[in-house]
């Protein structure tokens, strides 16, 4: 008899196979006397050279340029020749290879975390390459995603942007984790790659290497032991149902009465353009370009933002490109912004509010999307382009900006919005701005008082809670009353059910992971916009966000099999 | 002892990108190569955390040294020139590879 586990299913799908934890930081066991300091020596300069080869292996199959380039700035930190002579000098005083890597190392990391900054950034790199040499060093797995060669489904406690960085989705084959919750990295990622996933899920930590399991990612839950027989079926059930999506989906966006929802991708850089999203791709509903800012101790210049910005008006002429200035601060903190001393950094000086400190931030960044356009506009390209600002609070800070981004002779200005004062007085920003975008996680997140890093909470962060709900129909309601676009950027439009509770709300464009497209495009043809007002309205009426899912989930599969 | 006088010209500074392609090319050069800020204390070129550590900014004049005993001096001399056009660069305005 199988054991069930239940977690929160936060990306779609079925799929079957083997379970593969990440790999654990190792445990150092008590030292040993060392009596041949020179075999010590070499052990620590094996294991050092093992983990940049390993490292400059992954560096080179790496797809990402900003994976690569953390694994490239990783090879080095392993190569330092500073490092390897601390490691030595803690031989000499006696220890033994494995307590030599794990005190220089620390030692070093937290002189880094210390100074703070860009170096301080670095720490975790110093403690991930101590873990990976001391591992070596002890002959013991690999801390970070198992390699064995043939497809998987990664169980973890959690997972962290660095530790997905290499993540292959042609082998991994679902994400189960300990903890997350529906806008943790885990979720993001998972959905972003099309991959089925259950996160928030206790009893995880005790699934066993190699064991069978089904991983449903709509139900939320994972079958542990299940036969071989089961698993192929599972696993061609899944290809079948992908297979499925793909055909019944062949955009743009419409309604099953043909009531047309543009369905735009959330990209950071022309680089995570899927293949083939130059012909498909209805354009970029999310533009993020704090990628350009991350890791730097100065804002980049207006020449380099230029080019950025202007690669993907390149790669998508005449498509919509809605632009969003620089969203730095909390989850993502910029070292020239200098904010460490914040007591709450999710209430703190983050998103539009940065430029309260750093104005000039702001004017570069819009000299650079303005000069971005007259240079795809002298090459003869359409270019279609918005820009907004995220955590706009009030009409003045909205008016503002509206004024700014005019000022540069750009067309089309928005206000994001995720703070709930924000949408309460949607109608006001909307005489100010001409489009709004609500980016459901953030808002999520201050609607209910439960911060996005919190995995304990994430039945308050679920996107179906219906008080979030509320705020987005009153946003869709004053863009209908103002006859102006308000769409959906954040991760609520990637659930496809969600998706069309959305467009019944009045929502009118969907922005997402481009992995989530066809799904989203499929369920959303299967129904007319009545019906699509229909779910919303049982959405809006749940008591909350479990309820909410379950009755639109048999509504909309009742409506579907008439 | 032989030494350069440069001003760094990567608008990030030596810090990320610029850095790494810095201490790759050092640890290529067939001397040892250190780098100094003002009179700070020499740091080795070839240790991307030690060149982290002195925060070297847009725009700072930095140092470059090489040993002249026992070495080829022309090889010295070779690369302190490498390493000083290097650092005249804006590496953050160069494409990536790839």
């Amino acid at each position: 008899m199988a054991d069930t586990l239940h977690g929160l299913g936060v990306s779609a799908g079925a799929a079957a196979g083997p379970a593969l934890r990440m790999g654990r930081a190792p445990r150092l066991p008590a030292p040993h006397t060392v009596t041949e300091p020179e075999a010590e020596r070499s052990a620590v300069r094996g294991a050092l050279d093992h983990v940049a080869e390993e490292l400059t292996r992954r560096a080179a199959r790496a797809t990402d340029p900003q994976a690569r380039a953390i694994l490239d700035a990783q090879v080095l930190i392993a190569q330092d020749p500073m490092l390897a002579a601390s490691c030595d000098a803690e031989i000499t005083a006696g220890l033994d290879a494995a307590h030599a890597v794990h005190f220089a190392f620390t030692q070093q990391a937290e002189g880094l975390r210390e100074a703070g900054g860009y170096l301080g950034e670095r720490a975790a790199d110093l403690e991930d390459l101590r873990d990976r040499a001391v591992a070596r060093i002890l002959g013991e797995p690999m801390p970070g995603i198992p390699d064995p060669g043939h497809s998987f489904i990664l169980v973890a406690d959690d997972l962290a942007p660095a530790d997905t960085a290499t993540l292959d989705p042609a082998r991994v084959l679902a994400l189960v984790t300990q903890r997350g919750g529906p806008t943790s990295h885990t979720a993001i990622l998972a959905r972003a790659l099309g991959l089925p996933a259950v996160v928030a899920c206790p009893g995880a930590d005790a699934i066993e290497d190699g064991v069978l399991i089904h991983v449903d990612g709509t139900a939320g839950t994972v079958q542990l032991g299940i036969t071989p027989e089961y698993a192929l079926e599972v696993a061609g059930e899944a290809e079948r149902a992908a297979a499925r999506a793909r055909q019944a989906f062949a955009g743009p966006g419409r309604t099953a009465d043909g009531h047309r929802v543009p369905l735009m991708l959330n990209i950071g850089s022309a680089d995570d353009l899927p293949s083939g999203a130059t012909q498909d791709a209805e354009g970029v509903g999310l533009l993020r370009t704090e990628l350009l800012f991350l890791g730097r101790h100065d804002p980049p210049g207006l020449e380099e933002q230029r080019d950025a910005y202007a690669r993907v008006l390149r790669a998508l002429p005449g498509r919509r490109i809605v632009l969003r200035t620089l969203d730095a601060g909390a989850d993502k903190p910029l070292p020239f912004l200098a904010l460490d001393d914040e007591p709450n950094p999710a209430l703190g000086i983050r998103g539009l509010r940065t430029s309260r400190r750093r104005p000039e931030v702001l004017e570069t960044q819009l000299a650079a999307v303005a000069q971005a356009v007259q240079d795809a506009a002298t090459e003869n390209l359409a270019a279609d382009l918005w820009v907004m600002a995220p955590m706009v609070s009030t009409a003045r800070e909205a008016a503002d900006f509206a004024a700014q981004v005019r000022g540069h002779g750009l067309a089309k200005v928005g206000a994001m919005v995720e703070v709930p004062a924000a949408a309460l007085r949607a109608e006001q920003l909307l005489e100010h701005v001409d489009f709004l975008s609500i980016g459901t996680n953030d808002l999520g997140q201050y609607t209910m008082a439960a911060d996005r890093q919190c995995g304990e909470l994430a039945d308050l962060l679920d996107p179906w809670q219906p008080a979030l709900l509320d705020l987005i129909a009153l946003c869709a309601e004053a863009g209908k009353q103002a006859g102006k676009p308000v769409g959906v950027c954040g991760e609520a439009a990637s659930d496809p059910l969600l998706a069309c509770v959305l467009v019944g709300l009045g929502i009118s464009s969907l922005s997402m992971s481009p992995g989530a497209v066809s799904r989203v495009g499929a369920e959303l043809s299967r129904h007319t916009l009545d019906q699509c007002a229909l779910l919303a309205g049982l959405a809006l009426d749940a008591a909350d966000a479990a309820q909410a899912r379950k009755v639109v989930a048999e509504s909309a599969l009742h409506a579907s099999r008439e | 002892m032989s030494e350069r006088t440069v001003t760094v010209a990567s608008s990030s500074g030596l810090h990320a990108r610029p850095a790494a392609l810095f201490v790759k090319a050092a640890a290529a050069q067939p001397v040892p190569v250190k780098l100094r800020v003002g009179d700070g204390p020499p740091a080795d070129a070839r240790s991307i955390l030690a060149v982290l550590a002195l925060r070297v900014g847009h725009g700072t004049t930095v140092t470059l040294i090489a040993p002249d005993e026992g070495a080829d001096g022309a090889a010295a001399e070779q690369a302190l020139d490498t390493l000083a056009e290097l650092l005249a660069r804006d590496l953050d305005a160069e494409p990536v590879d790839g």
